[in-house]
């Protein structure tokens, strides 16, 4: 566990980067260190590996202080991943991944094999370990950037805004895949973004800054996006927080109905508990057509698009409320793993599930909460 | 008679090709004179470009030192450095030195200064030592740009080299001297034609050095 006990980083200009920051970051875990520029973020994560030095308190790696450390042993128990990926560009792929198991004196046959299990961890092709980093495109450079901090099985990882150079859909494939890898190899991750969706997004527990380096809020991102602390925390979250938190619920207790559910060329269904004037049409395999209106049984041109179906249990209620709110019919697909509905479900019945979920949500945290209070204060 | 034809005539007399006086000995004489300054100015320059580029201090005392040596008059300091300690070897070092250093020293610093800061923050981050950052993080990268910086530094001791003959030493400047003294022309262009010969194989084997030394992944090619 690393444990920063009363952190402050004042600088010679009296500038204050960091105040009196208490945290304890779990093992194997995501904790990310999120807020605007300029409240310290980077600055803590810097003090960990003693890029930066604190000018008061102390932190602590499995209970040992890290200033009584070598600093070059201390930095080669920790990967660094940094913004950009800062890939030595006259090194191939293989041999910046082989940087620190070289340093350690591993042969070069090891460092190399190493190389080659890591680029396919991360999801490069090997074909890739022979090229060099002005060949990758910015988010296979940043992949790498993640094996090369990888690369001697350090137990901490550092990240610095690692994934803010690259264009969104890239960033999205990035983050699958640190979780993905997180899954496999449950490192100590301490992450830094100015992401609040990214922070949301991969937190096991998320550390809200604020300007000064001060801790505005150490709480799991669902407890954060129910019970912001304060209105600074409020409104770094965004206007869209009730939304946002829907991700957490799962949407495998909606009561879907299949009333409105037809084949196609099959006749209207009688009208039942789905009062809707319209019918989901679906293909001889029972994947979804398209709705159409009730009586116009047999035009199979004259079919509304039934948008993005989701999977109840997989997906949450967010994506559920998305996909309803996409419909034209205001009703959302459910479909298998597969493709096949198993159902329909309306904007109505979504909304009676949020409000259950969300009482559920208030009796679970009542206890839980004042846990939280007492770790972070 | 033009000046094709004195170069002609030059390389065409046999009585060049021998003895002391000879183009091979003169030659040998010339390239003797500018590695030793190359090396002699690059044992200065480089250590202290390289330092002053890695830490990023003491950049205005470098252009200082720079703009002053640039100011100093090569053939001036040369008759100086003969008066204050007679002919040989050493007075003829110092104008040479002092010339290459201002390109050796100014390009390694900037060289090594302008690297991306990135790759070296991930080095450091990653527990590299400093030694091991500047060698093998940072100088790698900026390489070409140091191989430039020896090169001016290369072709201005070539050239300026030629004043060795002043204070009676070899090299090509001899006939570029005696051949004015003697107002043979023939032998001012054919010593003129050899510096610039001996410039062009300077500028190739630097290139030849920046195609080995230099990663293809910094070439980007």
């Amino acid at each position: 566990m690393i444990r920063i006990d009363s952190v402050t980083k004042r600088y010679p200009d009296g500038t204050v980067a960091v105040d009196r920051l208490s945290l304890e970051i779990p093992d194997r875990s995501i904790t990310v260190l999120v807020g605007p520029s300029g409240c310290g973020k980077t600055t803590t994560l810097r003090m960990i590996n003693r890029m930066v030095e604190p000018t008061e308190g102390t932190i602590l790696l499995d209970g040992e202080d890290v200033q009584r450390q070598p600093v070059t042993t201390l930095r080669r128990s920790m990967g660094y991943v940094i913004q950009n990926a800062g890939l030595f560009q006259h090194r191939t792929i293989a041999d910046n991944i082989a940087t620190v198991p070289r340093m350690l004196g591993w042969g070069k046959q090891r460092a190399r094999e190493r190389a080659a299990e890591l680029m396919e961890r991360v999801g490069l092709d090997a074909s890739l370990a022979k090229r060099y980093p002005y060949q990758l495109s910015g988010g296979q450079q940043q992949r790498v950037g993640v094996a090369r901090a990888l690369a001697a099985d350090p137990p901490v990882l550092l990240m610095d805004e690692p994934f803010s150079a690259v264009d969104p859909v890239v960033r999205k494939g990035l983050q699958d895949e640190l979780l993905r890898i997180q899954d496999e190899l449950g490192k100590t991750i301490v992450f830094v973004t100015h992401d609040i969706d990214e922070a949301i997004k991969l937190g096991t527990m998320v550390a809200v800054l604020r300007e000064g380096g001060r801790l505005a809020q150490y709480a799991p991102p669902a407890e954060l996006l129910s019970n912001p602390a304060d209105s600074f925390v409020e409104d770094f979250l965004g206007a869209d927080r009730g939304i946002r938190r829907l991700s957490f619920f799962t949407s495998d207790a909606l009561e879907l109905t299949t009333d409105a559910v037809v084949p196609a060329g099959a006749p209207d269904a009688p009208l039942t508990t789905a009062e809707t004037p319209y019918l989901l049409v679906t293909d001889a395999e029972g994947r979804p057509l398209g709705w159409r209106e009730r009586g116009s049984a047999g035009d199979a041109d004259r079919l509304l698009p039934y948008g993005r179906p989701f999977r109840p249990g997989t997906d949450s209620l967010r994506a559920a409320l998305d996909c309803a709110v996409l419909s034209p019919t205001g009703w959302a697909v459910a479909v298998d793993a597969d493709g096949r509905v198993t159902g329909v479900v309306s904007q109505q019945t979504i909304g009676e599930a949020i409000r259950a979920a969300h009482t559920q949500a208030e009796t679970d945290a009542a206890p839980a909460r004042g846990e939280d209070e007492k770790v972070a204060g | 008679m033009n000046v094709l034809n004195f170069v002609q005539a030059f390389f065409s007399d046999g009585a060049h090709w021998h003895g002391y006086d000879g183009i091979p000995t003169r030659f040998l004489e010339h390239v003797r004179y500018a590695a030793l300054a190359l090396a002699i100015a690059a044992a200065i320059g480089l250590p202290v470009g390289l330092l002053t580029g890695h830490t990023g201090r003491g950049g205005n005392a470098i252009a200082f030192v720079a703009n002053a040596a640039r100011a100093l008059p090569s053939f001036g300091l040369l008759v100086l450095a003969v008066l204050l300690i007679g002919f040989g070897l050493l007075p003829v070092m110092i104008p040479l030195v002092v010339l290459a250093v201002p390109p050796i020293l100014v390009t390694t610093y900037e060289a090594v200064r302008t690297v991306d800061p990135a790759p070296v923050d991930a080095a450091r981050g990653m527990g590299m030592r400093e030694s091991r950052i500047l060698f093998r993080v940072e100088v790698p990268v900026a390489l070409p740009l140091i191989l430039s910086g020896l090169r001016s530094a290369a072709i201005q001791i070539v050239s300026t080299a030629t004043i060795a003959a002043y204070v009676s030493l070899g090299g090509l400047g001899r006939y570029i001297i005696d051949g004015l003294y003697q107002r043979n022309y023939e032998k001012v262009v054919g010593g003129a034609t050899l510096v610039a010969l001996l410039a062009l194989v300077t500028l190739a084997l630097f290139w030849a050095v920046g195609r080995l030394a230099v990663s293809p992944g910094v070439r980007r090619r």
